[in-house]
């Protein structure tokens, strides 16, 4: 009885899916993905849209996104953003204004991600940007989300991971002074260390510029310092330098970095010295577990390559998406409204469990969630090690 | 002492590469009065040179050829090479312009570097190029200060390019030439001297010890980019004034020199402030000897 009565509901929606009236409308949840299909990064695009597509293929399976008793089918509006800002600005307009997205997912380089949650904020609807880690993109802007972490907070968080598994109390820092991202994230790994450790735990804090290939000196003195681990928060090509350089100066203690890290060409330029270090990012594909893996799994057969970070934090947006529109308990069928109570449905989720880890929203678009530390494995992979929280 | 010795032996081995630098851009001024502002770029062509020369080597793999051998013949083929790069860029870019004014063939010297970096990075694309390591690392523990085999190498190869050249230009006969030319350019055509041959040859010397720089530094720090001789080609011609303008032996020391101010001053200052004391110590000596070390006033002839 209620099985027939659920087809019926079904078969009506179908149908009234061929009337493009406001009412059935409402009745299809409309989610748009700005992704950078084409220019200069299209496999960031291919990755969004690519999980979004399998999000999708997993709600179509169970027949709809049920919301407050009732089962909705749901479309994606799928824009390219040609990895302009402008374009992604022109993308967002018109999913918001002409086709009626509840949600939009994307844009994910802070470059689209920027303008495009400033229409987002004025239209009122609710944004979520799975890669964008700019502080900018959500900074006073209500109806914008995302799905990663910010470049600041990797310090406290490599901080507590060397604290707790390494037990030291002395660290020496060595980035370059004269590029934003290692100059930030050395500062908050020094703040959160003399947190910890107490002042002058930082016993050697030291920097050089961009296109020094030299670190010899600066390394002698971290050597001398008594620093029991090196954290230098560089690019690849810097990074094998410096590895390399410190490990011909006699030192044989760890070196651990950032996100920044985590580029094929690190091991491709380092080689073996890399071999054991650790750095933290967003997400590991090598010795991933649970659902992780089930993901990455299913990716590689249907995509037939191993997902990037880019593709897991969308799977991630995905689910935060559905888990807002779900926590709404019922869809008004007012667009406005909806959009409404999706945004306050989603900054309050808790302990969202997604395969880049748990996160939770307590007020403003910044989730707090783990990293995830990697470990260069003696084959030059990076492996998941642990997951780490500030 | 122990970490004063080991920046002793770090400093030993940057100095090198400003002083093999540093003596292209010498010798190239004894006998034209032009600083060769492409010079630095000739020394990252060289570099990549050596990756390619080395790639071709090693794919030779049906000769067996130890990996020391390789290193050899990679280091004299590559300078071989290079050296033609300088004698082109000699050709195409100074040559037009011997009688203009210096001001117009230094900036052309410019446009050239940013030619070769350009053309690098269209040819090779804008990744990083790793170079090849042909001999493993050893490193040696002495008594606290760490030293590699790398670093002994490098350091003896360098020495041992800057006597050669001295030799060259104090006991050949193309050594003499190239004295004379230093002293009077005009004139020594006229004693039956081939003024373009031997110009060439001295763009030849030149290149051939920044690509000899370039390997070595390519073995030191293995990660190489289109840009990475625009500093150094700088820093390298603070050298050469330092040592004296047109002096072969100034320009080694000079070289050394440089290396030891910069390592020195990030070991006793915090390194953020290590170029801008390191270049502020060049300029006080400079103030107090304008012409070098090694320098003669209104004077640009090859001293040994």
């Amino acid at each position: 009885m209620r099985k027939r009565s659920l087809v019926g509901v079904c078969v009506l929606l179908g149908f009234l899916a061929f009337f493009p009236s406001g009412w059935a409308q409402a009745q299809t949840i409309k989610i748009g993905i700005n992704a950078e299909l084409t220019g200069d990064i299209p496999k960031v695009g291919e990755g969004t849209k690519f999980a979004a597509q399998m999000w999708l293929e997993d709600v179509k399976a169970a027949g709809g996104l049920a919301v407050g008793g009732k089962k909705y089918p749901v479309e994606l509006v799928i824009e390219d953003n040609e990895s302009k800002a402008e374009s992604a600005v022109k993308a967002a307009t018109k999913m918001i204004t002409e086709d009626g997205v509840l949600v939009m997912v994307g844009p994910q380089a802070s470059k689209q991600a920027v303008p495009a949650g400033g229409i987002a904020n004025n239209y009122k609807t609710p944004m979520i940007s799975p890669w964008s880690t700019n502080p900018d993109t959500t900074k006073d802007r209500p109806y914008v989300f995302r799905a990663c972490f910010l470049d600041p907070f990797q310090g406290p968080v490599l901080a507590n991971f060397i604290t707790t598994e390494f037990k030291f109390t002395k660290a020496a820092v060595l980035y370059d002074v004269a590029s934003d991202y290692p100059k930030g994230l050395a500062e908050f790994f020094k703040m959160a260390w003399e947190r910890l450790h107490g002042p002058g735990s930082v016993v050697a804090y030291e920097s050089f510029t961009t296109k020094d290939t030299d670190f010899s000196s600066q390394l002698t003195k971290i050597k001398n310092s008594g620093a029991q681990v090196l954290f230098t928060p560089q690019y690849y090509n810097e990074v094998a330098l410096i590895v390399q350089q410190a490990h011909q100066l006699g030192w044989k203690k760890p070196i651990v970095g950032s996100d920044s890290w985590g580029s094929a060409e690190t091991v491709t330029l380092c080689g073996k010295d890399c071999y054991g270090l650790f750095f933290s990012t967003h997400y590991a594909a090598a010795g991933a577990t649970g659902a992780t893996k089930e993901f990455i799994i299913r990716y590689q057969r249907k995509h037939g390559y191993v997902p990037d970070d880019v593709a897991a934090l969308t799977w991630d947006a995905m689910g935060l998406v559905q888990k807002a529109i779900q926590d709404t308990g019922g869809l008004t069928g007012d667009l406005k409204k909806d959009r409404e109570n999706v945004r306050s449905a989603m900054g309050r989720i808790k302990n969202f469990k997604g395969i880049t880890g748990d996160m939770t929203f307590s007020g403003g678009g910044d989730p707090t969630k783990c990293a995830v530390i990697v470990r260069i494995s003696d084959k030059g992979e990076f492996e998941f090690y642990k997951a780490a929280c500030p | 002492m122990v970490i004063f010795l080991q920046n002793l032996v770090n400093a030993l081995q940057w100095g090198s590469f400003y002083a093999l630098i540093a003596l292209g851009y010498s010798m190239v001024y004894s006998i034209l009065m032009l600083f060769n502002f492409a010079h630095g770029d000739i020394f990252m062509v060289g570099a990549y040179i050596g990756v390619g020369v080395s790639m071709a080597l090693a794919s030779l793999g049906a000769f067996a050829m130890p990996n020391w051998l390789i290193l050899v013949l990679t280091i004299l083929i590559s300078m071989f090479l290079t050296s033609f790069v300088g004698m082109i860029v000699e050709r195409v870019g100074y040559r037009p312009l011997r009688d203009a004014p210096r001001a117009s063939a230094a900036i052309t010297g410019l446009m050239i570097g940013i030619i070769l970096e350009t053309g690098n990075l269209a040819l090779l694309g804008a990744r990083r190029v790793s170079f090849p390591s042909l001999i493993a690392t050893t490193t040696y523990d002495v008594g606290g200060v760490f030293v590699t085999n790398k670093k002994i190498m490098i350091v003896l190869v360098s020495f041992l390019l800057a006597l050669a050249l001295h030799q060259f230009v104090r006991r050949t006969k193309w050594g003499m030439a190239i004295r004379a030319m230093a002293f009077d350019v005009t004139v020594v055509p006229l004693m039956g001297v081939p003024l373009n041959t031997m110009i060439s040859l001295t763009f030849a010397l030149g290149s051939a010890l920044a690509a000899a720089a370039g390997i070595l530094f390519g073995i030191a720090y293995p990660v190489l980019d289109p840009y990475m001789g625009i500093l150094f080609g700088w820093k390298a011609f603070v050298a050469a004034i330092l040592g004296g303008r047109g002096s072969v032996m100034g320009a080694t020391l000079a070289g050394f020199l440089l290396g030891f101010t910069e390592i020195f001053v990030a070991m006793i200052f915090p390194s953020t402030l290590r170029d801008l004391i390191a270049y502020s110590i060049i300029l006080l000596i400079l103030t107090f000897r304008p012409h070098g070390f090694f320098g003669e006033p209104y004077s640009a002839r090859l001293r040994l």
